[in-house]
């Protein structure tokens, strides 16, 4: 017996002393792939992913209890409708061979082709690259559900969401991934300044102004009505933010450690002017002001975070907590537009700020790729950037207002006024995020209770009837 | 049957143990509590939320109903009033009604029967 184990012992020691031989053979099949890389940017694409939920939960909390359900449903669908979107066109669209520096063609339709491809110029399978932009693009829209939340029926919002992703993310990503116009300008955008916050904000605020207000806004309190949930969503969020920033460098690098630790520095020094701005200015400290601040640093920071070194970032989130912050309690409060969960103060305010700031520092130390912002002696990127933030506000304005008339062409996109009221968990969706236990109600097929019995032989004789 | 009178008394919710006991002390057994919001003389706070200010004046509160005829209802004023006057706005109201009859539904029973305890 002893001796049948150390035969097998014996084999699988072998197997293990083998096996990276194996491995190296294969490596050298397909040389360019490098397996650190791929690692770190498959966990990154993951990290990304729970960015969503963790949105979903972000903004539930911040809603009144009647539409916690419908808005945590509007991010969560996202996921699901937006991979698919990704997969069949929007990969191509974006990533595809450029045609006139607008729109990537359509070689790419439902992955045509990609197969077990080394990504080009990269050290990583493109499909690793699909799998951690599609995430990106999931994140996208679900951030502008922010801004027109509590009033929006479900078909009219999926229908607004997938023309979106198609016309207005897809383009945009082009132009300043995808080898398109703002590329050969010069912009920089390493995470998605631009192409995310910018253009989700911006979109937000336009359509939160097209549906109007939420009835009784300004009048009766809209409260958040689950804090701790929001702080968990928040938390989930700048978890993920390592994935979306630092898996930006496309590889298990020094870059990638560089836009780490900008990471961290921006979000927690956002977190900490939030704060004590809105003690200052309203006499507390708050942690719905701590978790906003955090989520404000965060966006600053994204367009920058593998362009500039760690103390720049320090600044780019102080200034980002503090700009975010009056942009939502004084800007919005002035002229009185109802965007819900600020996604305008936050991710629209927020990018434009952190694409500026990547003009500003910007350095070529940190990315010889790069450019050297205006801080670094060179005004050529300012600029470039000045144009793209242009050009991202257009297209958001533009492209939101012709959807969503589009989309109103074909359905109604608000929800009635009683519907409003009695909230869309159970106007669109029909269930209740928490349950009361003394609400009456019978199951429909309980045969115990006589009325029902009575209703399903009502039923049975209208289908009777029918025949 | 002996006249029945109904006790309301709405109060600070931190005293409600207070005056559960103090009642128990004086042979009030039976009670209804909720839990309910109101407004009056005692001012709310501010809520804060993003920057925008909301003043909160709705206080929370307990109501506590109960309905005697044994128990003297003076007993019960001046049982309620040591327990929960603070001197404070916001130490409550006391309402009292007569009622006209009552039920105990697993007997039948109505009137001052209805409500005593068994003994």
């Amino acid at each position: 017996m002893k001796k049948i184990w150390s035969t097998i012992l014996a084999t699988l020691m072998l197997v293990v002393l083998i096996a990276p031989v194996a491995l190296a053979a294969d490596d050298a099949a397909k040389a360019t792939i490098d397996t650190g890389d791929t690692a770190w940017v498959l966990i990154s694409a993951a990290l990304v992913f729970v960015m969503t939920p963790g949105l979903a939960f972000f903004y539930g909390g911040m809603v009144r209890s009647k539409n916690v359900l419908g808005t945590i449903m509007q991010s969560f669908f996202i996921v699901a409708l937006i991979s698919v979107e990704w997969i069949l066109i929007g990969y191509t669209m974006a990533f595809g061979t450029d045609v006139n520096g607008f729109i990537g063609n359509l070689d790419k339709i439902g992955l045509a082709g990609v197969g077990l491809n080394v990504l080009t110029n990269g050290t990583i399978p493109e499909l690793a690259f699909v799998a951690f932009q599609c995430m990106f693009a999931v994140i996208t829209p679900a951030l502008i559900t922010g801004a027109f939340a509590e009033r929006m029926r479900f078909p009219a919002f999926v229908m607004f969401i997938l023309l979106w992703a198609i016309f207005i993310y897809n383009p945009m990503a082009h132009w300043v991934w995808g080898g398109g116009f703002l590329a050969s300008l010069g912009a920089l955008d390493f995470a998605g300044g631009l192409v995310i916050h910018i253009l989700s904000g911006v979109s937000g605020l336009t359509i939160c102004l097209m549906l109007g207000k939420r009835r009784g806004y300004g009048k009766s309190p809209m409260l958040p009505h689950h804090l701790p949930m929001t702080v968990l969503g928040a938390s989930l969020l700048w978890f993920g933010w390592f994935g979306f920033n630092a898996g930006s460098a496309l590889g298990a690098n020094a870059l990638a450690a560089n836009a780490f630790v900008t990471t961290q520095a921006a979000a927690a020094a956002a977190t900490l002017s939030w704060v004590v701005a809105e003690w200052f200015h309203n006499g507390k400290p708050t942690i719905l002001g701590a978790v906003s601040g955090c989520i404000a640093g965060l966006v600053a920071i994204t367009p920058a975070a593998g362009f500039v070194e760690p103390l720049p970032a320090v600044i780019i989130g102080l200034v980002g907590g503090v700009v975010c912050y009056f942009a939502v309690a004084i800007v919005k409060a002035k002229l009185g537009y109802d965007d819900s969960l600020d996604a305008f103060g936050v991710h629209g305010i927020g990018g434009t700020w952190g694409a500026i700031a990547t003009g500003l520092w910007a350095t070529t130390k940190v990315n010889p790729a790069g450019a050297d912002g205006l801080f670094y002696g060179s005004s050529d990127l300012i600029v470039a950037q000045l144009i793209s933030i242009v050009v991202a506000y257009v297209l958001a304005i533009v492209g939101s207002f012709v959807l969503i008339k589009i989309v109103g062409l074909f359905m109604k996109v608000r929800v009635d006024e009683d519907e409003e009221v009695s909230g869309l968990d159970l106007s669109e969706h029909g269930e209740r995020g928490y349950a009361q236990s003394f609400v009456a109600g019978s199951s429909f097929f309980d045969t115990s209770d006589g009325s029902a019995m009575a209703m399903q032989q009502n039923l049975h004789a209208g289908e009777s009837d029918i025949k | 049957m002996r006249k029945l009178t109904k006790i309301d008394i709405v109060t600070r919710p931190n005293k409600l143990e207070e005056l559960k006991e103090a009642l128990n002390e004086i042979g009030v057994q039976g009670m209804t509590v909720s839990q309910v919001y109101g407004c009056g003389l005692q001012k709310g706070h501010k809520e804060v939320y993003r920057g925008r200010e909301y003043s909160i004046n709705l206080v929370p509160k307990v109501k506590i109903e109960t309905v005697i005829c044994e128990v003297p209802v003076k007993d019960v004023l001046e049982a309620a009033q040591r327990v929960l006057k603070t001197g404070e706005p916001g130490d409550g109201k006391i309402f009292i009604y007569d009622v006209e009859n009552a039920v105990r539904i697993r007997t039948g029973e109505e009137g001052d029967k209805a409500i005593m305890d068994e003994k």
